[in-house]
């Protein structure tokens, strides 16, 4: 389909987010790589009155390290970010998903904070982010404010977003010694949505396991590293918790199942490799 | 601020397989639309409209996108290529890549090989040596009804074999001397 009509800005500086912002109000939507918003566009599932493209923003587009996280600024694409020679070692959960996202053609266009913004359940950043309890700059006119995954997340495809607010960067905890890190996916094909994904973060104390394409955001659960003798149980409850729901696809607890087993394969592989 | 109304004709000017072109298109014109509609690129084939199914696929600044994910707007001032622009530098009608399309039957209808030629075209550059498994990879952005893929897989790893013996031979030859 064609999209509807809205009027588009390019945003070359910071200063002509804010100037849309003013003139459109919340009818404007800030336009990164596309590749979410330009399909439901396209869709007319959104029909913004003004698309602000923020991919040619230079004060937007940046990438380090700094203060223990690996900071992404908004006009940054998630090629960029995988192939990051660092990366493996900087964020291993991030080297480990990438591949799980969507396609190469896709990848080499979309960014890591739209990702972020778009919220889909399924989605590998924002599961990664939550996993890792990393955090969103949102940036307005009169300032920044800095909020961690779990309260930036609010449910499906939505966030604590304000009017007159982006998203500036967003900041992943790098690797910390002595953890390790996990992450598995089943879809129905390669690079389609997740049934189920997976990310395990295993510390010396304890071992979490935050689930996507289940409930309407990520959900994490953590135990102490105890728990191995009553994983299975463990696993069982966070399952139900989940409120897994069917669709067309997948049942119910087909999702459940997906949590028990890979949940269990994924966190009996990290515990074991740690105590070795 | 000077934003772009939704009902006024804008002249966009971008360089379409090394040729500057313009055109006018208002801001909901997509990249794909003003490809083929606009400049003539009908190389450019339009299959889902959301980015799924790859046949759209063009580079933009040598890198592959869907061109129906894109504003015709945002490609103004940028390079685009497309499969007319494929065989520009190239001696023979057809490029490497495309001669073992042909030699492996890697397409059928043919209505998703140009996105396929023009997202190889940028992966080859990438990965110069990909194994199949990588080359499958590369290939889930991109749906073909007709060939079940194994042709395409073939032809790939043919160009790969090709280039790679080449620059196997120069190498050794630089080393000899020679």
């Amino acid at each position: 389909m064609k999209p509807s009509a809205f009027d588009y800005v390019r945003a070359d500086r910071v200063q002509d987010i804010f100037d849309a912002f003013g003139h459109y109000g919340a009818e404007a939507r800030i336009l990164a790589g596309g590749q979410s918003l330009m399909a439901m566009v396209n869709y007319r599932l959104a029909r913004p009155k003004a698309l602000v493209d923020i991919s040619r923003c230079a004060e937007l587009d940046y990438m380090h390290v700094r203060d223990g996280h690996l900071v992404v600024g908004a006009a940054v694409t998630q090629a960029r970010v995988q192939q990051r020679e660092a990366l493996a070692r900087e964020v291993p959960l991030l080297h480990l998903a990438f591949p799980y996202i969507s396609h190469f053609q896709i990848r080499s266009r979309g960014t890591v904070c739209g990702s972020i913004a778009h919220a889909d359940p399924s989605a590998e950043l924002p599961l990664c982010l939550a996993a890792l309890q990393g955090s969103v700059v949102l940036r307005s006119k009169s300032g920044r404010r800095t909020l961690a995954a779990d309260a930036f997340f609010t449910g499906m495809l939505m966030t604590a977003i304000e009017d007159g607010e982006f998203i500036e960067e967003v900041r992943f905890p790098l690797a910390a010694e002595g953890h390790r890190y996990r992450f598995d996916e089943v879809a129905l094909r390669r690079g389609d949505f997740a049934i189920v994904s997976l990310a395990v973060v295993a510390s010396a104390s304890d071992v979490a396991l935050t689930i996507g394409g289940v409930a309407d955001r990520p959900v994490t659960r953590r135990w102490p590293r105890s728990v191995a003798g009553d994983l299975p149980a463990a696993l069982a409850a966070f399952a139900w918790d989940l409120q897994a729901q069917s669709d067309p696809h997948v049942s119910a607890a087909y999702r459940r199942h997906l949590v028990r087993t890979l949940g269990q394969r994924l966190i009996t592989e990290v515990l074991d490799e740690t105590v070795s | 601020m000077k934003p772009y109304r939704s009902d006024a004709l804008q002249t966009i000017g971008l360089i379409l397989n090394g040729r500057e072109r313009s055109a006018r298109a208002t801001p909901r014109m997509l990249l794909s639309d003003f490809l083929r509609h606009a400049l003539g690129a009908t190389g450019v084939h339009v299959g889902c409209e959301h980015g799924v199914c790859g046949a759209c696929t063009v580079q933009v600044d040598g890198v592959p996108a869907r061109s129906c994910l894109m504003l015709a707007v945002q490609a103004e001032g940028r390079s685009i290529e497309t499969v007319e622009g494929l065989n520009r530098d190239c001696a023979v009608e057809l490029t490497d890549l495309q001669q073992a399309f042909k030699d492996h039957h890697a397409l059928q209808c043919g209505f998703c090989t140009a996105g396929i030629l023009m997202s190889s075209d940028a992966y080859l550059r990438q990965e110069p040596c990909p194994d199949e498994a990588q080359l499958r990879d590369m290939l889930s952005g991109h749906l073909c009804r007709c060939t079940g893929y194994t042709n395409i897989v073939q032809a790939l790893q043919a160009v790969v074999a090709q280039r790679n013996g080449i620059k196997k031979e120069e190498d050794e030859n630089v080393r000899s001397g020679s």
